[in-house]
């Protein structure tokens, strides 16, 4: 699965560790999420739609429809 | 008057945005502190219960010279501790997040497998006395200490 989490949080100013502590997860799941190595659960992708305000399909993007 | 009400209005609005800052500072301060207190609360378990292992033992062949019953009381000390040592190491695998619980998940399903397999292939190797000496339970224990270790290790640089 792809995301553009590492754009918005750019877009932010964001650090990994500052997303981390706002969505209650650790530093090394960010990364490993950003660099397509783990897929969150729905619970962690609405926390990451709520922050950035958006839809959870303008963050995480299916590969097999791209 | 107006002034007056302006600024008790301001002091309102202040008050609730530093209440609700200090909410979520409060909440990301209170999730740390739980980690903490909970990786701590594991190792005192842990620790507990292996002092209760070796008192076990040793206890019995130093201190009280095979004594039965306080035999009986350590053992029951030892599983009293012992079940203390998984409901604490529970509460820590709860409070990891998801990517933390994928990891050890993972490190345990290999670790069980590599010690069932390779436990029980040790015992036969005792069993057809291939090995000069008997395949003890410790060993077992040792290779499931390094192989969740290594897998912990493996697993995290994976996900780095």
């Amino acid at each position: 699965m792809k995301n553009r989490l590492k754009v918005l949080r750019a877009e932010r100013d964001m650090t990994q560790a500052g997303l981390a502590e706002e969505t209650g997860v650790s530093r090394q799941t960010i990364n490993a999420i950003e660099k397509g190595k783990f897929d969150p659960s729905l619970p962690l992708a609405f926390r990451f739609s709520k922050l950035f305000g958006l839809a959870i399909e303008d963050i995480f993007q299916d590969e097999q429809e791209l | 008057m107006l002034y007056i009400w302006e600024n008790a209005y301001i002091c309102k609005y202040n008050f609730t945005f530093n209440q609700i800052n200090m909410t979520m500072e409060t909440q990301k301060n209170l999730r740390s502190l739980e980690a903490k207190r909970l990786t701590t609360r594991l190792a005192a378990w842990t620790g507990a219960w292996m002092l209760s292992f070796a008192l076990v033992n040793f206890g019995s062949r130093f201190l009280w010279d095979y004594n039965e019953t306080i035999s009986i009381i350590a053992v029951l000390v030892n599983l009293v501790l012992g079940a203390g040592m998984v409901i604490s190491n529970i509460r820590h695998l709860r409070n990891l997040d998801e990517l933390q619980r994928k990891i050890s998940l993972e490190a345990m399903g290999i670790t069980l497998g590599v010690t069932l397999v390779v436990g029980l292939a040790y015992s036969n190797l005792d069993i057809a006395n291939v090995i000069p000496f008997d395949a003890e339970i410790s060993h077992v224990v040792i290779l499931m200490g390094l192989c969740y270790l290594f897998s912990i290790l493996i697993l995290n640089s994976r996900y780095k």
